[in-house]
């Protein structure tokens, strides 16, 4: 591993870490306008430490109850020997699909009077735990099970023998993705809005709605940019200094598949039990809402016209959004400088603060340098950029980490620009790492409502504008079409992302 | 290391690529700023939904050829959007559900003083006093009721009485709504800072039931899970509508002359200063407040006309009998102190 990253790569990861950080600089315009006076008084708020304890807990609570539910599920959907191995994977990916406030709606039309923080943790879970499955899945299919045989040769049992070996190697994704629910329940407004849980973007949305007070959500919003921080650092605290590649003779042998035995059925129940929490309630529930709207009809021209513009933003949003999280991951995974913790660090400030000010951010600044930019696709693929950057980052850095970066000094050694270098021999093995990360995006930004709303150009309607349009009557039912084509459109790339994670044995030496 | 990769890794940029341009296409089809005076084009942000007001926008275009580029959002949040796009908005009008966000875009100067011809058919209690912006629509606080348990002459005549003992575990209401917000404003002006607080308290006390949004409540009201609903009155005459009022197990009733339970708030609009002098944007509040419109929107909606001489939809008590709290509706901008309040009391 060369201690310096080359100054091609810093500065391409800094131009990423300065986009994301943008809203920043809108926000402390916004901040430094009230004055000293103005921010200390919301500051010092006996309500802004609740509302720091309450949003906390949630996101750690949120954060460590999917380690505890994502990482047996991971082992279970690549080591074990189960019937229907595929479908467990692909079920354990779906949730993704689901937008906070449909999964949200569909418990509380289901199970009447369901509120408040514990309800909000568990829709949160139900659907954020596909964030640790995938990754340390992933990790689980690829670990060479000759360590575990080592360590079993030197008399551990099987478990401790897993314990020792095996369970350190899925530890740097686990926080990877602990730290990205953690930083998504941070900023989600969907679910505790639905929910009524008093969390911080309650209370900025409520800035605005209610007293249109750009100042407070500003003040708050740095605190939550300040709670993003802490987490951020914890994250880095855990993770190890080791990397996963392995060099050495030989080819990596695919792990053997574990048969539980008498352990199947329950572990079986613990797979049905999960699905049908995150995926049979919000289905249900959108059933129920579907076949109420029948007399409303679907309006198929529309929903077909909407589906397009879907896809087209988001997936401006996934291409910009994986082009700079490439030389973060790669900076993340190889080197370890107080400036590339710098980047990463940035890089991830984004995805904690809720769309509404990543949205007012880029209105304040695409007028002010750009604006002829303003509501343009570019600017709202910028917005999903900042947002979900971090969910492309941490694939590309996982899936950089395990080639050998020999291979790439080999390549160089022999003539090749660092550039060429990469993409000749890293990005080949790596690259199902990648298009995961993009996917990723994709489908996080088909669901984002607040920024789309304000970014999009004037006329442009995607699924997530429509279904939030026709909520916005009385009625839910003519909603429910449009929820339902969000839901299964975005599974389509949470499909294809489980294939790549989950599916991909490839990596190491080929 | 095998080199059919290379393939797959093109194809996949390729796709990348050609998503790219096709999302860049899209973005062509906008610009960024407001419309010039007089091109028959005119931009609105509309707080009201597409769904309701897009038919009337069609219609618009239809009688006068001025085209309308709709920007639909919520209506606190366009009113933001606004404020933070200053002189450099795109937009001519600002159509809002409420007077408040319309009052908020005044407040930082970005409406233009509206022709005193183009909005005296609307009485001076429902536009602001510097004409920078006008009503189009009203909607009154009602009390829903399950009118399988309750006998009409039972309902409280006075929102007040809801904090008594027979009532508990009786009330529904949405805190988080920006109607229910603002009839606790109206509360806070009619009643005083404490007595307003102590209805709060009691009412919590009493086992008031919270739910996210009105339509909601009324669902909950008309299923007979509750009893009794603060709620506005056009979804009761929206859900009717639906179903069949003969079919509606919950009914509708009024509070007693001068009762924050019957607050009338408005919906409406203004135009942008930089617009003010643009024909077509005028025309387009004018066309809002024509007869014709005014009779649209109170089909759709079934919330009140503001103009004189429009007649409500039949059933609906007329807005002239609505002895609602005695406030200037400009007094219901700021809701700072209301929300500080339903925190202080834990209902949010």
């Amino acid at each position: 591993m060369s201690p310096r990253p080359s100054r091609v790569l810093l500065a391409a990861g800094a131009i990423s870490a300065v986009v994301a950080c943008a809203p920043l600089v809108y926000l402390a315009v916004r901040t430094f306008d009230a004055g000293l006076a103005t921010v200390l008084d919301t500051l010092w708020r006996q309500r802004t430490a609740a509302l720091t304890v309450r949003s906390l807990s949630l996101a750690i609570g949120v954060a460590l109850s999917c380690l505890a539910i994502g990482i047996p599920t991971a082992w279970l959907v690549a080591r074990a020997k189960l019937p229907m191995r595929g479908l467990w994977l692909v079920l354990a990916a779906l949730p993704l699909a689901l937008p906070s406030y449909v999964a949200a709606f569909a418990w509380v039309s289901t199970f009447a009077g369901f509120a408040g923080f514990f309800a909000a943790w568990l829709v949160l879970t139900s659907i954020s735990t596909p964030y640790v499955v995938l990754p340390v899945a992933a990790v689980l299919r690829r670990a060479d099970p000759a360590l575990e045989e080592v360590a079993r040769s030197l008399g551990r049992s099987r478990w401790r023998a897993a314990a020792a070996t095996t369970l350190p190697l899925t530890a740097p994704a686990a926080a990877a993705g602990a730290l990205l629910v953690a930083l998504y329940v941070l900023s989600d407004f969907g679910a505790v809005s639905v929910l009524r849980v008093d969390v911080f973007t309650r209370a900025i949305f409520a800035s605005y709605r209610a007293s249109f007070d750009r100042t407070g959500a500003a003040v708050l919003s740095l605190v939550l940019v300040a709670l993003a921080f802490l987490l951020v650092w914890l994250e880095q605290r855990t993770r190890s200094r080791a990397g996963s590649w392995r060099v050495g003779g030989g080819t990596r042998r695919e792990a053997p598949l574990i048969d539980l035995g008498r352990w199947t059925p329950l572990a079986l129940l613990w797979l049905i039990v999960s699905s049908a929490i995150a995926l049979g309630v919000p289905a249900y529930g959108l059933a129920i809402r579907m076949a109420e709207g029948r007399r409303f009809g679907i309006d198929v021209p529309e929903l077909a016209s909407a589906t397009a513009s879907t896809v087209g933003v988001a997936g401006a949003g996934a291409l910009l959004a994986t082009a700079l999280a490439i030389p973060v991951g790669i900076l993340a995974a190889r080197y370890r400088t107080r400036s590339t913790r710098a980047i990463e660090t940035g890089a991830y400030i984004g995805h904690s603060l809720p769309g509404v000010v990543v949205g007012l951010s880029l209105v304040f600044l695409t007028l002010t340098l750009l604006p002829g930019m303003y509501q343009t696709v570019l600017t709202l693929a910028v917005a999903y950029t900042v947002l979900f950057m971090p969910n492309a980052i941490g694939s590309v850095r996982t899936a950089t980490s395990q080639v050998p970066p020999v291979l790439e000094q080999m390549a160089r050694s022999l003539g090749r620009s660092p550039v060429r270098a990469w993409t000749d021999v890293t990005a080949r093995i790596a690259w199902p790492g990648v298009a995961a990360g993009a996917l990723l995006v994709l489908l996080t930004a088909m669901k984002e409502l607040p920024a789309t709303l304000m970014l999009r150009p004037t006329g442009l309607d995607t699924l997530a504008t429509e279904l939030w349009t026709r909520t916005e009557i009385a009625s839910y039912s003519q909603a429910a079409p449009f929820a339902v084509a969000l839901v299964l459109l975005a599974a389509l790339p949470a499909f294809l992302v489980s294939r790549t994670m989950g599916g991909q044995a490839s990596g190491g030496h080929e | 290391m095998s080199k059919s990769r290379t393939p797959r890794l093109r194809t996949l940029a390729l796709l990348a690529s050609a998503t790219l341009v096709l999302g860049l296409t899209a973005a062509c089809g906008s610009d960024g700023n407001a419309a010039a005076e007089g091109d028959k084009s005119i931009t609105v942000y509309s707080g009201r939904s597409e769904e309701l007001v897009k038919p009337i926008f069609e219609a618009f275009t239809q009688q006068t050829g001025i085209a309308v580029q709709a920007r639909y959002g919520d209506s606190a949040e366009l009113a933001a959007q606004l404020i933070e796009e200053g002189d450099k908005t795109p937009a001519d009008v600002f159509l809002s559900q409420d007077a408040g966000a319309l009052g908020a875009v005044s407040k930082e100067g970005a409406l233009g003083a509206l022709p005193a011809g183009a909005i005296e058919s609307v009485p001076a209690k429902y536009r602001a006093a510097d004409a920078s912006w006008v009503g189009v629509t009203g909607r009154a606080r009602a009390i829903a009721y399950d009118g399988k348990t309750i006998k009409a002459s039972d309902v409280p005549t006075s929102v007040l009485e809801f904090t008594k003992p027979q009532y508990k575990n009786q009330v529904a209401i949405a805190p988080t709504n920006a109607s229910f917000q603002a009839f606790i404003t109206a509360l806070r002006l009619t009643e005083g800072e404490d007595a307003a607080k102590k209805w709060l308290q009691d009412m919590k006390a009493n086992g008031v039931k919270s739910y996210e949004k009105n339509a909601l409540i009324l669902d909950a009201v008309d299923k007979g899970q509750i009893n009794f609903g603060l709620i506005n009155n056009y979804y009761w005459y929206q859900k009717a509508a639906e179903v069949g009022e003969e079919k509606m197990r919950a009914q509708i009733s009024f509070t007693e002359p001068g009762d924050a339970g019957s607050l009338v708030n408005v919906a409406g609009a203004g135009v942008l200063k930089d617009s003010i002098t643009d024909a077509d944007s005028l025309a387009f509040v004018e066309y809002l407040l024509s007869e014709q419109t005014q009779k649209l929107f109170v089909e759709k909606t079934k919330e009140y006309p503001l103009v004189a001489g429009v007649a409500p939809v039949a059933g609906l008590a007329p807005l002239s009998t609505l002895k609602g709290p005695d406030v200037d509706l400009a007094d219901l901008a700021d809701l700072a102190a209301t929300l500080e309040l339903l925190q202080e009391v834990g209902l949010t």
